[in-house]
C-alpha cells in the first residue's frame, strides 16, 4: 500500500555532483528540500578520475562558484595537488585542475549538506515519478511568465498548439507530484529534480563478466526507467569507462616522471583566500604504454565487450579506452599513463589514460607492461559501465521538461560526462526548480555569457550521440569566458538568484569600477622617447619608440605587460592582482576582445527574439518541412536558438523573423480589440 | 552564422544585362558612407553625407583611382526610403561589367551583399510594408533562397569547389590540433606548432589568392556567355580558336565536358568571358559535319548564348553551309568570313543576305580583323543582345567576396604567428576562413570540428 510519508518543496533524486548542487541551491534558497540516494556514503562520490578541473571543466567550476555553487569550495577544502593548465597560452584557456583526495572530498560535501537548514538526506531508492495531467491553458495562466510570449494568447488560427512528445507513451502535458520510494512511500513536491547520474539499469562490464550495479558496485536504480517512459521520456543508453586502482607500494616510482603541482596555488573558488591554501602538494607521475602494451591489446579484441557487442551503448570518444586509442590510433607507438593518487589516506593509485574493459587477466597483462607497473598489484578493475539517461532535447534551457512541468534534471542523467558538466546542470536545475516556486522568471545562461550556457544550449539544442563533455572548441566566444573573470560575468546574476552574499556583490561592482578607472588611466598615461624609456624597451628587445605613446598601447606589445611597465608608470595605484590582471588582459588582447564583443552583439540580438513556446511551426508559411519538423520537436525559446539546430537553413531564419513580427503585430490588433 | 540587421546592404536592384539603366542600392547605418567612399562628384568636394535626403547627385564611381562609371547617385534618408533605413541608389550605365564592378567597389567599401529578399525584409521589419503583405514576402524570401543556393552551389566549377574543399580540410586539420591541445594539454604539445603553421597558412594564402585572381576572370563560376564556334572542316575553327586563345588572351581553363563529350575552352576578351564549345573539338577526324551530321552540331548550339559562324571565302558555299545559315538566322550569331588572305569565292553580301548576320571579314591565319570580331562581341554584350543569367553574376561576386574574406584571415593568423600570439588566438581566424570558405560550397560547420578532433587526434584519460 502506498502512503504519503512527507511533503516537500522540492525533491532532488541523486546526491552525486548535479544532487548535490540542486539540493544546496533549493534548500539554500529556502525550500523544504529532500534529497534522495540510494547510498548516504556515496554522497559526492568521484567514482572516476581523482580530480576536479581541466580545460574548459575549470570554468565551469569558476562559473558555478561565482553564481553561489559548492563544487569549487568543496575542492579548495580538499585538493592535494593544483595545476594551472595552458598557462603558456592565452588567457582564455588557462584552465584550473586540482587532484582531490576522494575520501575527503565526499565527506566534506556531506557535511556541508548535512548542516545546510532546509535539507533532508534520504537513502532510499525512487523507483516512481508521479505525475498529473494539466490542461494548457490552466498551466499558462498558474505559471509565472517564463517568456514574455507565452502568457499571451495565440490568435484563434494559431491556437492548436502540437503536444505529440517525441517519446510516445502519456503525450498531454502533465504536472510533477512527487516521487514513490521502492517501499511504497510517496514524498509530495511541487517540483522534481532528477540527478540520477549512471546509476539507473547501470551494469558494469570487463570481459565477459557483467555485474549489475552502478560504480564501484554501488547497487544500480533498477525500476525509475519504466516510470519515465511511462511519463513519455525518450531515453538513450550511454556507457563510459574507468581505469584500474592499484596499489602504490607495488609500483616502481624510478621508472616514470614526476609531475608537481603549480608553485603557486589559485583557487578555484572566489571566495578562497589564496594565502590559506598554499600548502604540501603530492605528486602525480607519468608513464608510458607500448608496443608490448598493444600487441597484448591487439590479441584479446575478441574478448571486449566492446568488440564482441555485449555493451549496445554510446561511449564518448574523447574519453576512449586504451583498446580504443589502440584500435583507433595504430600510427601511435606510445600513449601516456598519469598515475594519480586516489587520496592521503590510501594506497590507491589511478591510471589515467586506461581506462579498459578488457577481461582481468588482459588487465593485469597490459598493465604490467607499461614501465614501473612490472608487479602492479589491482585493487579494483578497470571496467565500462552501462546506463539510462534522457535525450535532452526533451527539456528547454532551464532544465525542466517540456512536457511535465515542474519536473527537472541535470547532470549525466541529461546525457553529459564529467562530474563538472553535471555540478553546474545541478545547480542550474536546482535553481530554476526553486524560482519556479518562487514565480520568478528561470535563469538561463546564454552561449556569450558563461560555458555553462554553451553547455546547456548544446544539450538541448544539438544531436546528441554520445556523453557530453565541455571543451574550449564548443565555446564561440571563448575570449570573453575566461576563468578568470567568471566573477565579473556572474556573480550578480548569482546576487540575484540569492546565493552570493551582499559583501561578494559589492566587491565585484567595486573590482569593476577599479578595472575600468585603471584601463582609463593607463590609457592617456603616455611616455615620451626619452633616454629612460628607449632604455626600458632595449633591455626588453622592444623596438624602441619614434614618438610619445600610452602606456596602454605599450602593454599590447607581446614582449611587454602590466607588470613589466611599472618602471615607467611612477603614478600607478595600488590594486589588487585581480584587478591588475583584469587590466592587463583587457589591455593586451583589446582588438580581438573588442571583435568577439560585436559578435556578442549581434548574437544578443537574434536571442532576444523570443519565439511562443508553443507555436505549431507547420502553420508559419514557407517554412521548409525539414525545418518545421526540427523547430516541433526542439521547440526553441527564440530565434537563436533555432538557428542553431541542425536543419533550420538561414532561409528559415529570415522567414521566422518576418513571421514573429507579423504574428506580434496581430497579436497587437487581437488585444486591441478585446479591450 | 547570420547576419546582422542593422548593417549595410547593398545589392543590383535592376535586372542586369537586359536594360540601358542598372541601379545599385546601398541600405543600412552606412549607407551613405559607404557611398561616400567611392563616389566623386563632377564639380565640387561636397560629400553625399551633408546633402538633403531626396536628392540626385552627379558624378564617378571609383575603385581606387580607376573610374568605373559615370553615374547619377540618389540620396534618401531613412526613414523616407523603401527600406526606411538610409539609401543610396547608383544609377549607371546597364553593362554587367560596370555594374558588377561598381557592385564590387560598394562591398569593398564596407557594405555586405545582401540576402535574397533583404530589402523587402528589412522594408517590413522597419514596418514600411502593409502587414497583409508579410506572408507574401516570406514566399519571396524562401524561393529567391533555395534558388540561389541551387545556382550558388551549382554553378561552382567541380575543379574550384574540389580546391575549396581542400583548402578547408587543411585549414580544419589546423584548428583541430590547436584545439584538441588546448583541451588536453597534457597529451597533445604546441611547441613550435606555430612555424609549421605558417607553411599551412602560406600554402592557403597562395591558393586563396589565385582563386580570387581566377573569380575576377571568370573561373569560378562558369559564368561566361556560352558560345559555339560552327563551320565546316577547313573552315578555320581550329585556327581561330588558336588565335582567341592565344598567348595575348587568357586561356583559363580546359576542361573536358563529361557529359556532352566536347571540349570547353574558357576565353577572356578583355574581361567578358567566353565559355567556347569548340565543336572542332568533338572529333578527331576531318569529316565532321559529314560524320556528326548537322544535327549534332545543332544540339551544340541550341543551348548557346552566341554562335561563331565560320566560313571559308576561299571556297564555294555548300549544302552544309546552308543549312547552318538556316539553323542561325534567328540566333544570336556573328558570322566570320574566313581567310581573307587568300582570292575570294564567297562575297560577304551573299553570306549577310542568306544567314541576316552582320559579315565580319577576318583572316585567322594572318590574325587579321581579330578586333573587329572582339568589338563586335563586346557590342552585343554591352547593349544586352545577348542574354545573361544574372543570377550567376550575384552568385560570383558572392564568392569573390567570401574568398577575399578568408583571405583577410588568414593573413591575420600570420600576422597573429610573427606576433608570437598565444595558439588560442590563430584558431579564431583560422574559423574565420573556413566559414567563409563553407559559405562558398554551401557546407555549414556544424559539428565539422568536434568530429574532426576525435577522428585525428587520440585524446586523454
Amino acid at each position: 500500500m502506498p502512503f504519503v510519508e512527507e511533503t516537500y518543496d522540492i525533491i532532488v533524486v541523486g546526491a552525486g555532483h548535479a544532487g548535490c548542487e540542486a539540493a544546496l541551491a533549493a534548500a539554500r534558497l529556502g525550500f523544504e528540500t529532500i534529497m534522495f540516494t540510494v547510498s548516504v556514503d556515496s554522497i559526492a562520490l568521484m567514482p572516476c578520475n581523482p580530480n576536479i578541473g581541466g580545460s574548459s571543466k575549470g570554468h565551469l567550476v569558476r562559473e558555478l562558484d561565482a553564481l553561489g555553487g559548492e563544487m569549487g569550495k568543496n575542492i579548495d577544502k580538499t585538493f592535494i595537488q593544483s595545476k594551472m593548465l595552458n598557462e603558456s597560452k592565452g588567457p582564455a584557456v588557462h584552465s584550473l585542475r586540482a587532484q582531490a583526495d576522494k575520501q575527503d572530498y565526499t565527506a566534506s560535501m556531506r557535511q556541508v549538506l548535512e548542516n545546510t537548514e532546509h535539507l533532508t538526506i534520504r537513502q532510499a531508492e525512487v523507483t516512481e515519478l508521479l505525475t498529473e495531467p494539466v490542461e494548457p491553458d490552466a498551466e499558462l495562466l498558474s505559471e509565472p511568465a517564463k517568456l514574455p510570449s507565452e502568457s499571451m494568447k495565440l490568435p484563434s488560427e494559431l491556437a492548436e498548439p502540437s503536444l505529440e512528445s517525441a517519446g510516445g507513451g502519456k503525450s498531454k502535458l502533465r504536472r510533477v507530484t512527487g516521487v514513490k520510494t521502492i517501499s511504497g512511500a510517496v514524498y509530495r513536491g511541487k517540483a522534481v529534480v532528477l540527478a540520477t547520474g549512471v546509476y539507473l539499469r547501470a551494469h558494469c562490464v570487463y570481459g565477459d563478466v557483467v555485474q549489475p550495479t552502478g560504480p564501484n558496485g554501488l547497487q544500480a536504480a533498477n525500476h525509475l526507467t519504466d516510470s519515465l517512459r511511462e511519463n513519455g521520456i525518450e531515453l538513450f543508453r550511454f556507457k563510459t569507462g574507468t581505469p584500474a586502482r592499484v596499489d602504490r607500494r607495488s609500483i616502481d616510482f624510478s621508472k616514470m616522471e614526476e609531475q608537481r603541482g603549480d608553485q603557486r596555488i589559485v583557487p578555484f573558488s572566489f571566495s578562497t583566500d589564496p594565502e590559506s591554501i598554499q600548502k604540501e602538494q603530492v605528486s602525480c607521475w607519468l608513464t608510458y604504454t607500448n608496443e608490448k602494451t598493444h600487441e597484448i591489446i591487439r590479441a584479446n579484441l575478441d574478448r571486449s565487450p566492446l568488440f564482441s557487442g555485449a555493451i549496445e551503448g554510446t561511449g564518448p570518444r574523447y574519453c576512449p579506452s586504451i583498446e580504443d586509442k589502440v584500435v583507433k590510433f595504430p600510427e601511435k607507438e606510445r600513449h601516456q599513463v598519469f598515475v594519480e593518487p586516489e587520496g592521503l589516506y590510501t594506497n590507491e593509485m589511478y591510471l589515467g589514460g586506461m581506462s579498459s574493459s578488457l577481461p582481468e587477466d588482459v588487465q593485469f597483462a597490459m598493465y604490467r607492461t607499461v614501465p614501473g607497473l612490472e608487479h602492479v598489484k589491482i585493487v579494483r578493475n578497470a571496467y565500462a559501465i552501462e546506463y539510462d539517461c534522457i535525450n535532452p532535447r526533451q527539456l528547454d534551457a532551464s532544465l525542466e521538461f517540456k512536457r511535465i512541468k515542474g519536473l527537472f534534471s541535470g547532470g549525466q542523467f541529461n546525457g553529459s560526462s564529467g562530474y563538472e558538466e553535471a555540478a553546474v546542470q545541478g545547480f542550474i536545475a536546482g535553481v530554476n526548480a526553486a524560482r519556479k516556486l518562487q514565480g520568478k522568471e528561470a535563469v538561463i545562461l546564454d552561449r556569450s555569457q558563461a560555458y555553462i550556457g554553451v553547455l546547456i544550449d548544446d544539450l538541448v539544442t544539438k544531436e546528441n550521440h554520445e556523453p557530453y563533455r565541455m571543451m574550449t572548441s564548443r565555446a564561440e566566444y571563448r575570449l570573453l569566458l575566461r576563468q578568470d573573470n567568471a566573477d565579473l560575468r556572474l556573480r550578480k546574476i548569482g546576487y540575484e538568484i540569492g546565493l552570493v552574499s551582499e559583501e561578494q556583490y559589492r566587491y565585484v561592482l567595486w573590482k569593476e569600477e577599479a578595472i575600468d578607472t585603471e584601463i582609463r588611466r593607463l590609457e592617456r598615461a603616455t611616455v615620451g622617447a626619452g633616454e629612460a624609456v628607449q632604455g626600458f624597451l632595449a633591455a626588453h628587445q622592444s623596438t624602441l619608440l619614434k614618438s610619445g605613446i600610452t602606456l596602454a598601447e605599450l602593454i599590447k606589445r607581446p614582449e611587454l605587460d602590466y607588470w613589466t611597465l611599472k618602471e615607467l608608470d611612477p603614478n600607478r595605484p595600488k590594486l589588487p592582482l585581480d584587478v591588475q590582471e583584469q587590466v592587463n588582459i583587457n589591455l593586451k588582447y583589446d582588438g580581438y576582445i573588442r571583435r568577439q564583443k560585436q559578435q556578442v552583439a549581434q548574437f544578443k540580438k537574434l536571442e532576444g527574439r523570443k519565439l511562443p513556446a508553443d507555436l505549431d511551426y507547420s502553420t508559419v508559411k514557407s517554412l521548409r518541412q525539414e525545418a518545421v519538423q526540427k523547430l516541433n520537436l526542439y521547440k526553441p525559446l527564440n530565434i537563436g536558438q533555432a538557428s542553431r539546430i541542425s536543419g533550420v537553413s538561414p532561409a528559415d531564419i529570415s522567414v521566422l523573423t518576418v513571421f514573429l513580427e507579423h504574428y506580434k503585430s496581430r497579436k497587437q490588433q487581437n488585444q486591441g480589440e478585446t479591450v | 552564422m547570420f547576419f546582422g540587421e542593422s548593417d549595410t546592404i547593398a545589392a543590383i536592384a535592376t535586372a542586369p544585362g537586359n536594360s540601358g539603366i542598372s541601379i545599385i542600392r546601398i541600405s543600412g547605418e552606412h549607407a551613405v558612407l559607404t557611398a561616400d567612399r567611392i563616389f566623386k562628384r563632377k564639380n565640387g568636394t561636397r560629400s553625399l553625407k551633408d546633402e538633403k535626403s531626396h536628392t540626385i547627385h552627379y558624378g564617378y564611381i571609383y575603385d581606387g583611382d580607376e573610374v568605373l562609371d559615370e553615374v547619377l547617385v540618389l540620396l534618401m534618408k531613412g526613414p523616407k526610403s523603401y527600406t526606411a533605413e538610409d539609401t543610396v541608389e547608383i544609377d549607371c550605365h546597364g553593362g554587367m561589367l560596370v555594374t558588377r564592378r561598381i557592385l564590387e567597389a560598394v562591398l569593398k567599401a564596407g557594405a555586405r551583399l545582401a540576402e535574397p529578399g533583404e530589402f523587402t525584409k528589412r522594408a517590413f521589419l522597419n514596418g514600411r510594408i502593409d502587414l497583409s503583405q508579410a506572408e507574401a514576402v516570406i514566399d519571396v524570401i524562401q524561393s529567391k533562397n533555395e534558388y540561389a543556393l541551387k545556382s550558388s552551389v551549382g554553378q561552382l566549377r567541380g575543379s574550384v569547389s574540389k580546391k575549396i574543399k581542400e583548402l578547408r580540410e587543411a585549414i580544419l586539420y589546423e584548428i583541430a590540433f590547436i584545439e584538441s591541445a588546448l583541451d588536453d594539454p597534457e597529451h597533445i604539445s604546441l611547441d613550435g606548432y606555430g612555424e609549421k603553421l605558417k607553411n599551412t597558412v602560406l600554402f592557403v594564402e597562395k591558393e586563396l589568392e589565385s582563386l580570387i585572381h581566377s573569380a575576377s576572370t571568370g573561373k569560378v563560376v562558369s559564368e561566361g556567355i556560352q558560345t559555339v564556334i560552327l563551320g565546316k572542316p577547313n573552315a578555320g575553327k581550329s585556327s581561330l580558336m588558336n588565335v582567341l586563345v592565344g598567348e595575348d588572351r587568357a586561356i583559363v581553363t580546359e576542361v573536358a565536358g563529361t557529359t556532352r563529350d566536347i571540349l570547353e575552352e574558357h576565353i577572356s576578351l578583355q574581361g567578358i568571358s567566353l565559355n567556347v564549345i569548340d565543336t572542332a573539338g568533338i572529333h578527331d577526324t576531318e569529316d565532321v559535319v559529314e560524320k556528326i551530321g548537322v544535327s549534332r552540331a545543332m544540339a551544340a548550339a541550341k543551348d548557346a548564348d552566341l554562335i561563331i559562324y565560320v566560313v571559308d571565302s576561299s571556297a564555294p558555299l555548300d549544302e552544309n553551309d546552308v543549312q547552318i545559315m538556316e539553323l542561325i538566322r534567328d540566333r544570336k550569331a556573328i558570322v566570320l568570313l574566313n581567310k581573307n588572305d587568300l582570292p575570294p569565292v564567297v562575297s560577304a553580301k551573299e553570306v549577310e543576305a542568306k544567314s541576316g548576320h552582320k559579315v565580319i571579314s577576318i583572316s585567322a591565319k594572318e590574325q587579321t580583323g581579330i578586333e573587329l570580331l572582339e568589338e563586335e562581341i563586346k557590342n552585343l554584350f554591352y547593349h544586352g543582345a545577348i542574354d545573361f543569367n544574372d543570377q550567376l553574376l550575384i552568385t560570383n561576386v558572392r564568392h569573390l567576396h567570401a574568398l577575399e574574406r578568408s583571405l583577410e584571415s588568414m593573413r591575420l593568423v600570420e600576422q597573429s604567428i610573427e606576433n608570437q600570439m598565444p595558439e588560442d588566438f590563430y584558431s579564431i581566424d583560422l574559423m574565420n576562413a573556413y566559414e567563409n570558405l563553407g559559405r562558398i560550397i554551401g557546407e555549414a560547420v556544424e559539428d565539422d570540428l568536434v568530429n574532426e578532433i576525435f577522428s585525428k587526434f587520440c585524446m586523454g584519460k
